[in-house]
C-alpha cells in the first residue's frame, strides 16, 4: 500500500468514506457507499469519477500527424481540430499495445489519453517510432493533469452554470479548452459508461477545486462521487473492453471486436497492418463475445466457456449487472459462436451453468447523438 | 458495527448461534460490510456433511467471490433458501434474515475455540 501513488483527491476520498484499493500502482476509491447504488446514480442522474490515474501525453511538431497516423489503426485524417478519436496502437504482430483517445489540437499537435498501466511503455514506444520523423516531440505529461469524469443524464445541465462554453453544441467525441469553475480545463464529451457525459482534464493542483465545485453545484442534480467498482460494472454493461483484462498485447482488433477502429485502406499504412492482413487471410480463430447467465451463478475472469461439452473459450470479465439485474460476461470464444441465443455453459467452480450468447451492449447507450450524424441521416 | 453477545465468532468472520446442538451460521456485520453489495450466495444441500473449517459455499459481491467457512463439524439440516432470490438480506440483516445454514454439530465443544463478541470486536480492531 505504502508505495501506491495517490491522486490529488486522496484526502477527499477518505473523508467521503471511500474504500480505497490499489489499482495498477495507484490508490483508488473502489466504492463510496455501494456499487449497485452508484451504478444507478450514473444511469439516472449523474456521477463524478476521479480518474486522475489515467495517463496523458503530448505529441507535437511538423510531422506529428504522420507519426500518429502511422502508429495508430484508425484514420487520423478523418479527425478535425476539436475532435477526439478512439483508436489503437498495435505492435508488428497486429496485437493491441493500448487503446487510447487522440485529441486533435492542430495538425501538428495532439493530446493523448492513455491507460495508466501502459502510459510509460506507450510513451517510450511512441518516442522510439518518432525517431523516424524529424521535428516531433513526445512528452509524458501525466503528472501535470488530474482527470475527472462526470457521467449521467444530468451532466450537461449540471456543468452549464460553471462554464461559458456552449455545452449543447459540444458533440459526442469533441472537446473544448475552456474555463470551468475558474480553472482552465480540457472538456470533452466522452466517457466509459454509455451515458451522456464529459471528461475533464485539469491542472493536477487544481483538481481538488474543480472536484469540490462540481460536487457542491451538483448536489441539486443528484451528483454523487462514484468509485472504480461501479465504473467497471457500467463499462461491462456497455460491452466496452478494459485493457489488461479483455484486451492485451496478445490480442488483435478483429478478435476484440475492435475492427471498426482499424482502417486497413488508409494512406501510408500503419504498424501492424501486415499481420492483420495475414490473420484475415488465414482466418481469425477466436472472438470476444458477450453472454448472459440463464442458470444461477456469476461468471468471473478465467472461468472456462463450454459448448456441448467442449471447451470453446474463457471468460475475461463478468459481474452481476446492477442495471439489468442479471449476471453478464464477456470472453473469447472460438470463431463461429457469436450468434445471439447460442447456448453455452460456464464452468463455475466445477459446475456447468447455462448461459446464452447476447448481442452487445447489454444496456442501451444514451450517449449524446452527434449533430453531424443527425444531419447525415436527415440528408 | 454490531456483534450480538449471544453469538460466537470465527476468525474468518462467521458467527454461530448454538441452540440444542444445532449451530445457525452466517457472516458478521463486519464481513458483509467488507464484501459490499452481496448479489449471489451459494449454499450446500441439506444433508451435506461438513468438516470443521470446510468451505460450505460462496458469497459474491458485484466485484468479488468469497468462500464461506463452517467453523464446526456437522450435518447441514437446513439452509436459508430465501437468499437465492434476496441475497441482499445478508447486507441488511446479517444476524437474522441473512443467516445461511443450520448444522447439527458433531462436537459442540468445538464452539469453545470461537471468540466472544468482545474478543471478536478486539480481533477486528487489531487486524485492521
Amino acid at each position: 500500500m505504502s508505495h501506491a501513488r495517490k491522486t490529488p483527491l486522496n484526502k477527499q476520498h477518505i473523508e467521503l468514506g471511500a474504500r480505497m484499493v490499489e489499482f495498477h500502482g495507484w490508490l483508488m476509491p473502489v466504492q463510496y457507499t455501494s456499487i449497485i447504488d452508484e451504478c444507478k446514480i450514473v444511469r439516472e442522474s449523474a456521477g463524478l469519477f476521479d480518474i486522475s490515474h489515467m495517463g496523458e501525453a503530448e505529441v507535437k511538431g511538423a510531422h506529428a500527424f504522420e507519426l500518429m497516423q502511422f502508429i495508430t489503426s484508425n484514420d487520423l485524417s478523418e479527425l478535425d481540430e476539436g475532435g477526439v478519436q478512439y483508436t489503437l496502437m498495435l505492435n508488428d504482430e497486429g496485437c493491441i499495445l493500448d487503446d487510447l483517445l487522440i485529441y486533435k489540437i492542430s495538425d501538428n499537435r495532439f493530446f493523448l489519453c492513455l491507460n495508466s498501466a501502459n502510459t510509460e511503455s506507450d510513451v517510450n514506444w511512441i518516442a522510439d517510432q518518432a525517431l523516424q520523423y524529424p521535428d516531433v516531440e513526445v512528452r509524458n505529461i501525466s503528472r501535470q493533469y488530474g482527470m475527472l469524469s462526470i457521467q449521467g443524464p444530468n451532466s450537461e445541465p449540471l456543468l452549464k452554470p460553471l462554464t461559458r462554453s456552449r455545452l449543447s453544441e459540444l458533440d459526442y467525441y469533441h472537446f473544448v479548452t475552456t474555463a470551468l469553475g475558474g480553472h482552465m480545463v480540457i472538456l470533452s464529451r466522452t466517457g466509459y459508461t454509455g451515458e451522456d457525459g464529459f471528461e475533464i482534464y485539469c491542472d493536477w493542483r487544481e483538481t481538488e477545486s474543480v472536484w469540490s465545485q462540481l460536487l457542491g453545484k451538483g448536489k441539486s442534480f443528484g451528483l454523487k462521487p462514484i468509485g472504480l467498482g461501479a465504473r467497471d460494472a457500467l463499462r461491462l454493461e456497455m460491452g466496452y473492453s478494459l485493457y489488461g483484462q479483455d484486451v492485451d498485447s496478445t490480442i488483435t482488433p478483429n478478435e476484440a471486436r475492435l475492427g471498426w477502429v482499424v482502417k486497413m485502406d488508409k494512406q501510408g499504412g500503419f504498424i501492424g497492418r501486415d499481420a492483420l492482413v495475414k490473420q484475415k487471410a488465414e482466418g481469425t480463430k477466436r472472438r470476444l463475445v458477450g453472454f448472459e447467465m440463464t442458470g444461477r451463478g456469476i461468471p468471473r475472469s478465467g472461468y472456462a466457456i463450454y459448448k456441448q461439452g467442449n471447451k470453446i473459450g474463457e471468460v475475461t470479465s463478468g459481474t452481476m449487472s446492477p442495471t439489468i439485474g442479471r449476471a453478464i460476461g464477456m470472453g473469447y470464444a472460438d470463431w463461429g459462436n457469436r450468434t445471439e441465443g447460442t447456448r453455452i455453459d460456464i464452468d463455475i467452480r466445477g459446475k456447468m451453468v447455462e448461459a446464452v450468447i447476447r448481442k452487445l451492449p447489454f444496456v442501451r447507450s444514451n450517449v449524446k447523438k452527434s449533430r453531424s450524424l443527425d444531419r447525415a441521416s436527415a440528408g | 458495527m454490531e456483534f450480538p453477545d449471544n453469538l460466537v465468532y470465527s476468525k474468518e468472520h462467521e458467527w454461530v448461534l448454538a441452540e440444542e446442538g444445532v449451530a445457525t451460521i452466517g457472516i458478521t456485520d463486519f464481513a458483509q460490510g467488507e464484501l459490499g453489495d452481496i448479489v449471489f450466495v451459494e449454499l450446500p444441500e441439506v444433508g451435506a456433511d461438513l468438516g470443521r473449517n470446510a468451505t460450505f459455499g460462496v458469497a459474491e459481491s458485484v466485484k468479488t467471490v468469497s468462500d464461506l467457512y463452517c467453523p464446526v463439524e456437522g450435518e447441514v439440516v437446513e439452509i436459508n433458501s430465501s437468499l437465492e432470490d434476496s441475497p441482499e438480506q445478508v447486507n441488511s440483516n446479517p444476524y437474522d434474515k441473512g443467516w445461511m445454514i443450520k448444522v447439527k454439530m458433531a462436537d459442540p465443544s468445538q464452539l469453545d475455540d470461537m471468540m466472544s463478541a468482545e474478543d471478536y470486536a478486539k480481533y477486528i480492531k487489531e487486524s485492521k
